[in-house]
């Protein structure tokens, strides 16, 4: 059983249709890669599968159970990370809580333990905070716990969107373009944390990226969307050389 | 501390700083030490004092109130201010930080809550010494505790999670209503209600359950507010608690068995100070743990961008509901204790005044902060006191002072700051 299958997803914003007849498999432990022109309907087909939106139509299964109905954090507890193609953070929360907060859904409290500060709830802070500064360790950030996020170099921000989006342990982690608006040295060190988060947390990934050099060196598979629709999809060297493909999309811009 | 010798310039200088690195060494208790000191000075020579200094009797507010109202007895009110407040708070401040940071030393290193409760119960001692001298401190004093309450519960709402809600006095009105209905129908003799039904000795145990049931009926109440808030956020969320607030006010002015616009009265006399301290204590205490757990943090990522907060599994539907119960809870307490303080309630006290003076106190002293709420409502309470000689003009400085306040720190004086028990009390050394 694969680990997410989305069946022919089509969504519609009023008469706009967004998203046409998508289909999508990702095998446990697999990075796959979606790309497409701006407006093509990426961030939709994200939001769709996380419970954001519940699409006009088709089938989204997360092993084997259906998603489609289910809250964005119901979607998020059954096991699907994601970050956002602008860093959702929250501004005037450290960068320390932020890593907590993803741990939500696993807190072993209730109310009453947060409104009367039991012993059981400081067991679970200590239990949460050590887990979130291993995660703040790994993604290199953890100099910078106690700070808020608006305080902190660009790429360390995005480190920290991401380490929040593992601190929900994830069994798929989708990233909206991790590398938007990064320098080459933090691009270089993003794919390093991209590879190692998937190779020590066992992680399937699902990654939507603009540059396509970053794509064909993590990926194993590629889609390509253009107007909602999926015009190719294959290994990394197929969809380089498709000819659909650089007429909709690599003619058209600089994609290296 | 150091023997020095320099010349007089300097020395005075030197004093100065001294005095500055001295007032800094002292800890919580050793101020505490010292108010406890200067309201005893004033309890037992106080009289003796405004007598001597030509003043009609003890200034009840500082002097604020006398020196508004006779402008001759400035120097006076200045002087008693001096001799009684200021000058034992820090001689004893200072010369007691020695010893005083021994014991916030010895005090940090026990249990915290062993710790907690011995400032408590020294700053009890101060506020009921303090509120001994006349009656309208002592109403003064838990009007403005109730006032605490009031602003630290509705800055749950609007400052952690940042919904904008006018609903408190309707809040504060279910509790209100609710708690007084219970006394007067169980335990008192009274038109409205007819004989007690429990013997009224039983009372006072008793009152902690009406004033929880008080809270209980305004968090239900809050479920109105809440639900809209799922999908409404800003503008219109303000609009619909509003309407809330005015609902509830319309309902209880035209239901006569609670008095319609009449009102309630003969509640017993059950908020005395100590109830009200206790109560402003547990309500600082239990909001205070709530909004620093991780739990209660998610009220802050639900107001900083809900969709993040959603996909970082936090459950943004319950987190609403809670919040909105739970700041209800509280001005339902508070309600309760504010029927049972002035002993009659109508509806016209939860309109739009109400409103205005509770969002006032939360916007001026701070969102997102226990320490900037309880600044806020001691504030712009004991200002509002202060200037009452100023009679219209009070209306003109207050506004400015908040608009000044706006300006220079568009969230409150002292907003986003966290109330940490164990810092504020450890010693000084
Ligand atoms: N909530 C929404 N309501 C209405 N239309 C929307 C909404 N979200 C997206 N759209 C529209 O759907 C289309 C696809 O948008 P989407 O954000 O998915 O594109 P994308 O592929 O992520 O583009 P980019 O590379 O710029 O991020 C666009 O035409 C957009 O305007
Ligand atoms: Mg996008």
């Amino acid at each position: 059983m694969p680990l997410l299958q989305v069946r022919n997803m089509t969504h519609y914003f009023g008469g706009l249709r967004a998203v046409h007849n998508f289909n999508l498999v990702i095998e446990p432990g697999e990075i796959k890669g979606l790309i497409g022109p701006n407006g093509a309907g990426k961030t939709t087909i994200f939001n769709l599968i996380t419970g954001i939106h519940t699409p006009t139509e088709g089938q989204i299964e997360l092993e084997g159970r259906s998603l489609i109905g289910l809250r964005p954090h119901e979607v998020a507890s059954r096991g699907l990370g994601r970050t956002f193609q602008n860093m959702l953070l929250w501004r005037h929360m450290n960068v320390l809580d932020h890593v907590k907060m993803a741990q939500y859904s696993r807190l072993g409290y209730g109310l009453l333990d947060a409104f009367f500060g039991t012993p059981r709830l400081q067991r679970e802070e200590q239990r949460v905070t050590d887990e979130a500064m291993r995660l703040l360790e790994l993604f290199d950030v953890a100099k910078y716990a106690g700070q808020l996020v608006g305080n902190l170099p660009y790429g360390a921000q995005r480190r920290v969107e991401m380490a929040r989006a593992m601190a929900t342990k994830p069994k798929i982690l989708f990233l909206d373009e991790p590398t938007a608006g990064m320098t080459p040295e933090e691009l270089v060190q993003m794919i390093g944390i991209i590879r190692q988060v998937h190779r020590d947390f066992g992680v399937a990934i699902f990654l939507i990226e603009h540059r396509l050099k970053f794509v064909m060196e993590l990926c194993q598979s590629i889609q390509t969307l253009v107007f909602g629709e999926v015009i190719a999809e294959g290994p990394p060297e197929e969809i380089q050389n498709n000819p659909k493909v650089v007429e909709a999309y690599l003619g058209k811009e600089d994609i290296t | 501390m150091e023997s020095t010798k320099s010349t007089p310039a300097l020395s005075q200088d030197g004093f100065w700083s001294r005095l500055r690195s001295g007032f800094s060494r002292v800890p919580v208790i050793g101020w505490l030490a010292g108010g406890l000191c200067a309201v005893m000075v004033e309890y037992f020579l106080g009289d003796a004092l405004s007598y001597y200094l030509g003043l009609p009797k003890i200034p009840v507010l500082f002097g604020f109130v006398t020196m508004l109202k006779k402008p001759l007895l400035i120097p006076s009110s200045a002087a008693y201010v001096i001799l009684v407040y200021i000058v034992p708070l820090a001689a004893v401040g200072l010369l007691s930080a020695g010893p005083a940071n021994r014991l916030a030393a010895f005090l940090h290193r026990r249990a915290l809550w062993l710790s907690a409760i011995i400032h408590l119960v020294l700053l009890y001692i101060i506020i009921h010494v303090w509120s001994d001298i006349s009656d309208y401190r002592l109403l003064l004093l838990k009007l403005t505790m109730i006032a605490i309450m009031l602003t630290l519960s509705i800055n749950v709402i609007n400052g952690y999670m940042g919904e904008f809600s006018c609903s408190h006095p309707g809040f504060m009105a279910l509790g209100a209503y609710s708690a007084s209905a219970l006394t007067l129908i169980l335990f008192t003799n009274d038109k409205l209600f007819g004989p007690a039904l429990l013997p009224p000795a039983l009372g006072p145990y008793f009152f902690p359950l009406a004033l929880i049931f008080g809270g209980l009926v305004a968090a239900l109440g809050a479920l109105v507010v809440a639900i809209p808030s799922f999908r409404t956020r800003g503008d219109y969320l303000a609009i619909i608690s509003l309407a809330f607030m005015f609902i509830v006010k319309s309902v209880i002015e035209n239901l006569e068995f609670v008095g319609g616009p009449r009102g309630m009265s003969s509640q017993p006399n059950w908020s005395d100070l100590p109830t009200v301290f206790a109560w402003t204590v547990m309500c600082i205490w239990v909001i205070n743990n709530f909004v620093r757990s991780t739990m209660g943090k998610a009220l802050n990522a639900v107001r900083d961008n809900e969709m993040a907060a959603d996909a970082m599994t936090v459950d943004t539907r319950k987190t609403k509901i809670v919040t909105f119960m739970f700041g209800a809870f509280w001005a339902g307490v508070a309600g309760g204790l504010f029927a049972h303080v002035l002993r009659y309630v109508n509806p016209g006290t939860f309109g739009i005044q109400k409103l205005a003076e509770i969002l006032a106190m939360v916007y001026f002293g701070g969102l997102n902060s226990v320490v900037g709420s309880v600044v806020g409502a001691v504030s712009i309470n004991l200002l509002s006191e202060m200037l009452r000689p100023l009679e219209l003009f009070k209306w003109i400085v207050i506004p400015l002072l908040l608009i000044l306040v706006m300006i220079y720190r568009p969230t409150g004086l002292i907003a986003f700051r966290e109330f940490d028990v164990r810092k504020i009390l450890r010693p000084k050394q």
